[in-house]
């Protein structure tokens, strides 16, 4: 009987004793040998694996570069693909490491879910599809239309704010994924389809006749993008924070996967911060010193992820407005790396 | 000396821990205790856990504003209406469409279950690839099937299919004039409610003559008339307080009357032709239980077919049939959580879906729904075993 007694002590102990491990993210993910990423189940140009199940993606590269900064390989993913509705409890369970996955940052989020944003990686806004054959010219001719939405995400809640605040009517049609909500659009179930201007972009693509669509002007709401993680773990924290503006200062100074060999013997100061040679500001993070030498050979600067995934020159032919480094007119803006 | 329970001489020397039944009781309070301790140490562990990641907790959330809209709603129901508004909202709509398909996959159900069994080869064979098919396929393709395959191929507004009295069928449902009852509606509604109950009076009379006399008086014309014709007269006579709100064509689809929405329909007809499939097969076993003999009998009494199966055969199979329903009625109800995928705004829709990710508070949300299934599923079972009790033939 003692022995129960002991045994029943130590289980409950272990069960106390899970939740405090959480904490070392980083040397968990080292210890598994990978890292686990939640990522979008199919939004073209962020997060998408094709059918051999390679994933590409400005979020899905974000989650290399990580890898690429702990393991020095790119590689050493594993992506969970998470629909909106299951993605922060996912997070928040430990699931994944970390979750990368056009998630808007928000204030009810950050303050009632446990999880915490690293940054911006992609600004955006909320914006409406129509049929070309409706005519419709700007989102506030849409009084009366039924609407197709997702569930779980800030355009449900964005949508209702709209037409609120400006006294119009709508019908809203809410589904549990995009790709339900997107073919209840195609096939004349709403008159409109609305989420991030991006996710629009990319769920265009997905139509069976994408000329047959267009996005109205207007940009309803401010949705930041980016990183999440768990809260109560800061250097995991800070690394992910870091890798992004790592990222971002890359491209300030000009680095890319193309140079970065000859810059690492470059004698500027600044650069030889960044690249390494100089300080130890990899270590202090729990890093090789060389982590962004490692993160630029591994998956490019941040304006090389941009062009490759989202770009001009790629199907989905984003500006970058919004998106361009603070110097360039854009809102992308990283501390000093000192 | 006293004589024990089993007829053994009870010993009072028998110390209290060696008592059989003093024993038993002993274990099932430490099991329950074990038990209670348990979930204690769950809920416990939950609620340090969830406060230690900072996750929010506790029910406050309830009279939040929910500020997201629903596309069928029972009661008034905005965006600027609370999460627990939201909660009856989605409630409702569970209860309605489990409702409504349960009626329509018992009539469908028993009406495939009896074609089972027909003589004809035709009639007996194609009833049974409907059961085949419909027990076999995943009910999600049977909702995609209607959703997308049927209902999402009738023509866009500007081409509705035009109905008489006003209906329109398109895309987005079934759009009806709307009735809108003038005050003065009351008095046909009193007229026809009164003679409703004069007609049921005169039913009893008639039968009480039946049983004294033999003969009965033929009151079913007089009533019907009245009950049609009275209602009238007092309508035109308070001056037809009736009117319609029609549907008129808007820019993007016809506004007024009221809908039919497609994912209502989507839903129970997925769900009764799929539910109506395992009904079939609960009504044929049921009919099947009953021994041939009975047929037999029946016939030599020169009982029709159809009334051998209505005055004989069904009211034992019933017996068999009654109980299998019940969980029939369970799987529906639960299965219609299903409408997420095809847009119907049923609990799991609105409350486990889209409250639990606005709020982030899954622990809650997930055990009010179970909760919610639970009840609903201890209703209907306590309906059909009061059913089941009434049907059931009083056995010797
Ligand atoms: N940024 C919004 C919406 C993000 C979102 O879920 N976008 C959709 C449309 S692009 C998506 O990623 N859908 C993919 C899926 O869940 O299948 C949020 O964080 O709530």
């Amino acid at each position: 009987m003692k022995k129960l007694i002991a045994a029943a002590l130590v289980a409950a102990a272990s069960v106390g004793l899970v939740s405090a491990a959480s904490a070392g993210t980083l040397d968990n993910v080292k210890a598994k040998g990978q890292l686990v990423c939640g990522a979008n189940p199919g939004t073209a140009g962020f997060g998408v694996p094709d059918q051999k199940g390679n994933w590409t993606g400005l979020d899905v590269d974000y989650c290399r570069a990580i890898a690429a900064a702990i393991f020095n390989d790119p590689t050493k993913v594993k992506f969970v693909p998470l629909s909106s509705k299951d993605r922060f409890t996912a997070l928040a369970s430990g699931e994944v490491d970390v979750l990368i996955r056009n998630s808007t940052w928000t204030m009810s989020r950050e303050t009632t879910l446990g999880i915490i944003w690293a940054g911006v990686n992609f600004y955006d806004g909320q914006g409406f599809m129509v049929n070309k054959k409706l005519n419709v010219k700007s989102a506030k001719e849409l009084n009366g239309a039924s609407i197709c939405v997702q569930q779980g995400t800030t355009t449900e809640l964005n949508l209702a704010d709209f037409f609120r605040s400006n006294k119009m009517d709508y019908k809203v049609v809410t589904f549990g994924t995009s790709e339900e909500a997107l073919k209840a659009y195609d096939s004349g179930r709403c008159d409109s389809y609305t989420t991030d201007r991006s996710g629009l972009a990319a769920d265009r693509l997905s139509m069976a006749k994408p000329d047959d669509h267009i996005i109205l002007p207007e940009v309803i709401s401010k949705e930041p993008l980016g990183p999440v993680v768990r809260q109560g773990d800061d250097q995991w924290l800070n690394l992910v924070k870091w890798v992004h503006y790592a990222l971002l200062t890359t491209e300030e100074l000009g680095i890319n996967s193309k140079n970065v060999d000859e810059k690492v013997k470059s004698e500027d100061p600044e650069v030889k911060r960044v690249l390494g040679t100089e300080g130890k500001f990899g270590e202090s993070l729990g890093l090789s010193n060389a982590w962004v030498v490692q993160i630029v050979k591994g998956v490019g600067n941040y304006e090389e992820l941009f062009e490759r995934n989202v770009g001009p020159n790629t199907p989905l032919q984003l500006a970058r407005s919004s998106n361009a480094l603070w110097s360039k007119g854009g809102l992308q803006y990283a501390p000093p790396i000192r | 000396m006293s004589v024990g329970v089993e007829g053994r001489p009870s010993d009072s020397k028998v110390v209290f821990y060696n008592d059989p039944r003093i024993r038993s009781l002993f274990f099932q309070l430490l099991l329950l205790g074990l038990i209670v301790a348990l979930f204690w140490f769950a809920y416990d562990n939950t609620v340090s856990n969830l406060r230690k990641r900072n996750i929010a907790q506790g029910f406050a959330f309830w009279d939040v504003e929910a500020g997201f809209d629903i596309s069928q709603t029972l009661i008034s129901y905005s965006a600027a209406s609370s999460y627990g508004r939201a909660f009856w909202v989605g409630l409702l709509n569970t209860m309605l469409v489990s409702l409504v398909s349960i009626f329509f996959a018992t009539i469908l159900g028993v009406i495939i279950g009896i074609l089972r069994l027909s003589r004809n080869w035709l009639v007996a064979k194609l009833a049974m690839v409907y059961v085949e098919i419909f027990r076999n396929v995943p009910l999600l393709l049977i909702l995609y099937f209607w959703y997308r395959g049927v209902l999402g191929l009738l023509p866009e507004p500007r081409e509705s299919i035009k109905l008489p009295a006003d209906i329109l069928l398109n895309t987005r449902g079934l759009l009806m004039p709307k009735p809108i009852f003038g005050d003065a509606f009351i008095y046909p509604l009193i007229a026809f409610v009164s003679t409703v109950i004069l007609g049921a009076v005169l039913f009893w009379w008639a039968r009480r003559v039946q049983a004294r006399t033999g003969n009965r008086p033929n009151a079913g014309l007089f009533s019907t008339s009245m009950i049609i014709g009275l209602p009238l007269i007092v309508f035109f006579l308070s001056g037809s307080p009736l009117s319609f709100d029609v549907p008129v064509q808007g820019r993007f689809n016809a506004s007024g009357g009221m809908t039919l929405p497609p994912e209502f329909v989507s839903l129970v007809i997925g769900l009764t032709t799929y539910t109506a499939a395992f009904i079939a097969e609960n009504v044929r076993a049921g009919i099947v239980a009953i021994s041939k003999g009975q047929t037999e009998a029946s016939q030599a009494l020169g009982l029709s077919h159809g009334q051998t199966i209505r005055l004989v055969i069904m009211p034992q199979a019933l017996r068999v049939i009654v109980p299998l329903l019940n969980s029939e009625y369970l799987s529906l109800t639960k299965n219609s959580s299903l409408g997420v995928s095809i847009g119907y705004p049923d609990l799991v829709n609105v409350f486990t879906g889209t409250v639990l990710n606005q709020t982030g508070q899954a622990v809650e949300m997930v055990s009010v729904t179970m909760l919610v299934y639970l009840t609903l599923s201890l209703l209907t079972s306590a309906f059909m075993n009061w059913f089941n009790r009434r049907v059931a033939l009083v056995e010797r």
